[in-house]
């Protein structure tokens, strides 16, 4: 069962009475049934209404969500014969990146994403899906070989950023970024990039130049945290909620900015309520989407690529 | 993308009302590494490096530009261009508002074409007393359209980069003002044209990992703040302190991310050697 969030409480005590009124009905062999639907209706509409109304702030909570479906999820749902490539042949190997080649749909596919843990141990080794830049050139070295072999590329941002730390500023995390960003403008391969969860600053765009960008519905995107940004113009991080609906991070204002190209619908109460529903969703998704991709000439992909890049954002005059 | 390089900006303009009354507004400054207080006009002389210790101050755009290019060479493109305010936030229009009459800036960067030692050159040069620099969607149009008439005009690029990253009031608009700088660039390399990035104190966030990242020449000014994360975010996140010289030039170049740290004394003639190196044919 997935944890319960704050907001989520009048559901949950909904469905903690049906489950009361289940069990008393079984031990006392009286029939509930109507009761029980009238409950299970109005759960449904609580749901509805909380799930249709949600504010910017309770969407970050869900994209951080730690039973969230992650990188690994998907590609065990919507991969087969997927082998994971390790290692930037430069440096090491970085745990909050995985990244290989896989059969998705027909095609055969290079996959790239942040991978965040589940729980504590997990995020310990995954460093909470921050990466390193050896995590960037491990990504940058399997997106050229998907080039020289013609697949596609598919990358899953998941990150709430490049990691703050002394080894990751030493190795030229700067120019990593960079040069991922520059790999990806001229890669000539159609690239899908999806926002599975978080998509925190240029960690997250270091694999999103793509010639798609789908957001899954409650999946969030901006330059910066909203702790980050309430702490830094407002000098006041207890005003994250607030700052959340200033930078406009969710799927629908990412969409509505020119930035997103497609929204994925996730299960009603998100994606860490049904994984695989979750996964089914984004696959057909995908799906279409490569489908339409592989059509284009690599060449041309390229062109539009930049172009796709070169208006968001355009100034109104001139 | 942070803008955590207001703590280690040593270069402070002498505040009148701080200072005694033999201290006159605008003749004097005072070092911000040495404390050493200079006359300007010496000061200007100098390409505002202090004459006691070397340091180097931030320049504005148009000092830049004046100490770089040949004299009366530069002509201004886009300067017209305003400033957008893609969400309509109240503060943020104030914070424009404000960077505009102390800076005589439209926008933090300033764009242009002209001559250094006779070598035409189109050049970007950002300026860091604007928002720190920042760039959102008008700096990263601006740094585009420069690259652009770098390749129309086949001409060499040089940017100065100065900017403590993305700027965070445009949202995800200005994160991706980076790939848009990123694909300009990558066209001006595909026609085989040269591009030197001048990475100048702070060159930090979204701006180190974009265009500043991929000169074919990567030139830094000594002691400039250089990197990607915030030193303050940093240390809060491994809670301890950071290395003496952490995220300068020097440490960079140790590192191998720098071609070549030159003072600002020997800079135009350096690139005037780069740019001469880059024509083509014999000569
Ligand atoms: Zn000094």
């Amino acid at each position: 069962m997935a944890a319960i969030l704050e907001f989520e409480k009048p559901i949950q005590e909904l469905e903690n009475k049906i489950s009361e009124l289940r069990s008393f009905s079984k031990e006392k062999g009286i029939d509930l049934s109507n009761e029980i639907s009238i409950l299970e209706k109005r759960a449904m509409e609580v749901r509805e209404s909380i799930y249709g109304n949600l504010s910017s702030w309770q969407n970050v909570l869900i994209a951080r969500h730690p039973e969230r479906p992650n990188t690994h999820d998907y590609i065990e749902y919507l991969f087969t014969d997927f082998l994971e490539m390790h290692g930037d042949r430069l440096y090491g190997d970085d745990p909050a990146v995985v990244g290989g080649i896989g059969r998705f749909n027909g095609h055969a596919v290079t996959l790239i994403g942040h991978l965040k843990g589940k729980d504590t141990k997990e995020n310990l080794v995954r460093n909470f899906g921050m990466a390193h830049p050896e995590g960037y050139r491990k990504a940058m070295r399997l997106m050229k070989q998907a080039e020289k072999f013609r697949r596609p590329v598919i990358c899953f941002i998941d990150t709430p950023g490049a990691y703050p730390g002394i080894g990751a500023e030493e190795r030229g995390q700067f120019e990593a970024i960079a040069k991922s960003i520059l790999t990806m403008a001229k890669l000539k391969t159609p690239i899908i990039t999806v926002v599975i969860g978080e998509g925190g600053s240029g960690g997250a765009l270091a694999f999103g130049v793509g010639d798609r960008i789908l957001m899954q519905e409650h999946a969030i995107y901006s330059v910066i945290s909203p702790e980050g940004y309430a702490s830094i113009l407002w000098k006041d991080s207890s005003r994250a909620r607030e700052a959340a609906d200033v930078i406009r991070l969710t799927a629908q204002a990412i969409l509505e900015l020119g930035v997103a190209d497609k929204i994925v619908p996730e299960p009603l109460g998100g994606a860490q309520r049904d994984p695989e529903a979750a996964a089914e969703l984004l696959g057909q998704c995908l799906a279409e989407t490569l489908d339409e991709l592989v059509e284009i000439e690599p060449e041309k992909l390229v062109l539009l690529r930049h172009d796709k890049f070169r208006v968001i954002g355009a100034l109104g005059a001139d | 993308m942070v803008l955590d390089v207001f703590r280690k900006q040593k270069s402070i303009a002498v505040q009148p009302e701080l200072e005694s009354r033999e201290i006159p507004e605008g003749i004097w400054s005072k070092c911000g590494s040495c404390s050493e207080i200079l006359l300007n006009k010496d000061l200007d002389k100098n390409l505002k490096v202090c004459l006691k210790c070397g340091f180097h101050f931030r320049l504005t755009a148009h000092e830049r530009i004046k100490f770089t290019l040949d004299s009366k060479s530069f002509r201004e493109m886009d300067a017209d261009v305003l400033p957008v305010n893609p969400f309509k936030l109240t503060d943020y229009e104030n914070k424009l508002t404000v960077a505009r009459s102390k800076s005589s800036l439209n926008e933090a960067v300033v764009t242009g074409e002209g001559t250094i030692e006779g070598f035409p050159v189109v050049i970007a040069v950002m300026d860091a007393h604007f928002m720190m620099g920042s760039m959102g969607t008008v700096v990263g149009e601006k740094i585009t359209r420069a690259v652009e008439a770098a390749v129309s005009g086949e001409k060499p690029l040089i940017i100065f980069a100065a900017s403590g990253g993305a700027r965070m009031q445009e949202g995800i608009l200005s994160l991706m003002q980076l790939v848009k700088t990123v694909e300009a660039v990558a066209r001006l390399g595909d026609a085989g044209q040269l591009y030197i990035s001048v990475l100048t104190d702070p060159t930090t966030g979204g701006v180190s990992a974009s265009f500043a990242a991929l000169g074919d020449i990567i030139i830094a000014e000594p002691d400039a703040l250089i990197g990607f994360a915030g030193q303050r975010v940093i240390e809060q996140t491994i809670r301890q302190k950071l290395p003496e010289g952490f995220q300068s030039a020097e440490f960079f170049k140790q590192r191998g991310f720098i071609d070549s740290i030159v003072p600002r004394s020997e800079l135009k003639g350096t690139l005037a050697r780069l740019l001469e190196l880059h024509l083509q044919g014999v000569k």
